[in-house]
């Protein structure tokens, strides 16, 4: 029996490339303090520089179980941080590291819970897919796709409720778009008006599929905002000015009662899914042109067209690399939990005995 | 101390909390304006405002979720859901997030919320809306379950629960709804007013979780029980003329294990009996429990009478029903061993 179905439509790594859009000449003039911009440079460097160090531990074997890399998508994480406050709210997903130490989380802390390690920000309890730092109102990681986005919610409810002007940003990948979950979220935010911005990292690919092969619309999230008479927002997210800019736009609205937004972050991940995932099922001249317009580099040459001296550059480099080794070692030097810190903290009592 | 059904006693449960605790919050659907389809949460809106007491989408994973994060932030959220056989959409949040988040975040986020759910059949709801589902929650470590079975314990275990610094799910039996139902669908409806277990004292108590209690002391056979089968074990002690003793467990987890190996040692027998589907039913756990703790007190077989291994049916509900007469042929059973 003869096929007529063409051979792309199972080979995904044959199919047309989608590159990156240009990044746009005019965000070099963005109103963008020099500060800010170098604080942004910093940040991005943290996130590159530790998630290579979490991969190389990988190879060394130090890290058990999978984990989910943000490399080459650095740019959303850190211009959303820059525009938030510390007593705002964040949610991630299971590729959440970034968003953890955007929120201002110990890298050492961060990096003993990759290792599974009593030091570990969750004494080894949560581990890659469960980032969570309550005390720096970064509210979890999750690993069930779109679980998050209905809990952050209520986070919003809750600052509404007790009148504070604390922002909720919710950070979900292009899959989760396609979830029921992801749809009575974008409701309940709509209907009741939250301070929430729900940030899609659209990086083209739902795991090992092509988003755009699994979705009706061309852009996941942003085709959908009109149904939730949402304003429909596609940023660059290789450009963290431009992802700053568009968010300290949305989270001043939410901060000022006005309302929800939704925001779609189109960007890459450099490596596979996960761990185990070479991620060949790319079009190798996509990856080629994306690895072209990484976020750090796009990032490093405007600071130069801007006038920074290289030096503050490598310096900045420098001091995040001696940041990642103390991180290491800090992790390094942690013991795995005892058995029975497995049994603590199931109940309001501490334990987890559910009988007399 | 007035007379309430158990509707009203509920009801009057969210008053209570409500008016001591600005940071409990109720909402679900139809539960704001409307009052609930049952009324549990009627007049609440008009009490306490919109912020305290609203309407919900038909969207239990939505509801849930957003009660999850409200509990992590300050607020004590007690959330309808319509009838437990709607909870399945929620069941994602229930158990990856709700009953897990405390371990995985070192006890930092924590989720003191009650998830309401009415429970149960007997209204000929089909299979749809009259299921027991507790034995879904039981086997997720992190959810306390509550099953109440009278006006004063549903008031008193309702602000218990939603004082509870865990997430409680709260299994009204519906068919107990305005009455004790003792099984015996051919009878008149004997309503709570006639019924001293409804008197409910006004203001603030609480019936604390994790305690059983003895409905009916007796010498011969234990029988544990919980919701609207308490009031089938106990017709059935009394028609069949064995010295039952009846326990109304109340809360499944946290259990009140003292209590029941204790009856257990002086009756030397037991049965379990509950109205959910038999096979890894709560009963199991209990049978379980009973012969680790109790094995040499036994004089015959733990027994289980449970509603059958099939959906609920609708034309046969009676027939699936573990009604009094279904519980006193296994009384006499293992009186006879």
């Amino acid at each position: 029996m003869s096929s007529e179905i063409p051979e792309e439509l199972y080979d995904y790594s044959k199919r047309e490339p989608r590159r990156p859009t240009p990044t746009d000449p005019e965000v070099d003039g963005y109103p963008i303090p020099m500060d800010v911009r170098r604080r942004l440079y910093q940040r991005q460097q943290e996130l590159r520089q530790f998630e290579q160090r979490a991969y190389d531990l990988f190879m060394q074997n130090l890290v058990k179980g999978t984990s989910h890399l943000s490399l080459g998508m650095e740019a959303v994480s850190a211009g959303f941080a820059e525009a938030l406050r510390p007593d705002d709210y964040t949610f991630a997903t299971y590729r959440g590291h970034a968003h953890t130490l955007s929120k201002g989380v110990s890298p050492g802390g961060v990096m003993a819970e990759l290792l599974g390690r009593e030091n570990g920000i969750l004494q080894g309890k949560g581990g890659s897919m469960h980032l969570t730092s309550v005390e720096h109102n970064m509210m979890g990681s999750y690993a069930i796709i779109g679980a998050h986005l209905c809990i952050a919610n209520g986070t919003a409810w809750s600052a509404q409720m007790r009148g504070t002007d604390q922002v909720t940003v919710v950070f979900f990948g292009d899959g989760t778009t396609n979830i029921g979950a992801f749809h009575e979220a974008l409701n309940f935010a709509a209907i009741w008006d939250l301070p929430i911005v729900f940030v899609c990292e659209n990086n083209l690919y739902m795991e090992y599929t092509p988003i755009d092969y699994i979705t009706a619309v061309e852009h996941p999230a942003a085709d959908r905002a009109s149904a939730y008479g949402l304003d429909r927002i596609v940023v660059d997210g290789n450009d963290a000015d431009a992802v700053y800019q568009v968010a300290t736009e949305v989270v001043g609205k939410a901060r000022q009662g006005g309302g929800p937004s939704m925001v779609e972050a189109v960007t890459y991940r450099h490596g596979g899914h996960s761990r185990a995932d070479p991620g060949k099922y790319r079009p190798p001249e996509e990856i080629e042109a994306w690895k072209n317009q990484d976020p750090i580099q796009v990032y490093h040459s405007r600071l130069l067209r801007l006038g920074l001296p290289e030096q503050d550059l490598i310096e900045i480099q420098q001091s995040v690399a001696t940041m990642v080794d103390e991180a290491t070692e800090f992790a390094k030097s942690g013991q795995p939990p005892s058995p029975e810190l497995a049994m603590t903290d199931l109940w309001a009592d501490g334990g987890s005995s559910w009988r007399n | 101390m007035a007379r309430m059904t158990m509707i009203e006693s509920i009801r009057d449960a969210h008053f209570v909390s409500m008016e001591a605790d600005d940071a409990v919050v109720v909402f679900g659907e139809d539960v704001g304006h409307f009052g609930g389809v049952f009324r549990c949460t009627q007049g609440l809106q008009e009490r306490f405002g919109k912020h305290r007491c609203f309407d919900a989408p038909i969207s239990e994973l939505g509801i849930v979720g957003a009660a999850i994060g409200m509990a992590a932030n300050g607020l004590r959220p007690c959330v309808e859901i319509q009838f437990a056989d709607y909870m399945y959409p929620a069941y994602d949040q229930i158990v990856s997030e709700a009953a897990r988040i405390r371990h995985r975040s070192v006890g930092d986020f924590t989720v003191p919320m009650t998830i309401r759910m009415p429970t149960g059949g007997g209204i000929y709801g089909g299979q749809t809306h009259s299921q027991s589902p507790e034995a879904l929650f039981t086997h997720v470590s992190g959810l306390k379950t509550v099953v109440p079975s009278t006006p004063y314990d549903a008031k008193g275990l309702l602000l218990a629960s939603i004082e509870d610094n865990d997430p409680v799910i709260f299994l009204e039996p519906k068919r107990l709804y305005n009455g004790p139902f003792d099984g015996h669908y051919d009878r008149p409806v004997v309503p709570w007013s006639k019924h001293e277990s409804a008197e409910v004292p006004e203001g603030h108590y609480t019936v604390p979780l994790g305690k059983a209690v003895v409905r009916r002391p007796g010498a011969d056979v234990t029988v544990l029980a919980y919701g609207t089968m308490v009031y089938v074990a106990l017709a059935a002690a009394e028609e069949s003329g064995i010295d039952a003793e009846v326990i109304d467990l109340r809360t499944l987890i946290p259990l009140d294990t003292e209590l029941i190996i204790e009856s257990v040692k002086k009756t030397g027998r037991c049965i379990v009996v509950h109205e959910a589907t038999r096979t890894s039913g709560f009963g199991a756990e209990l049978a379980a429990i009973v012969q680790e703790e109790a094995f040499f007190h036994l004089e015959a077989p733990i027994r289980r009478v449970t509603g059958w291994d099939t959906p609920y049916p609708h034309a046969q509900e009676w027939d699936y029903f573990p009604g009094p007469d279904r519980v006193r042929a296994v009384m006499s059973d293992v009186m006879e061993v």
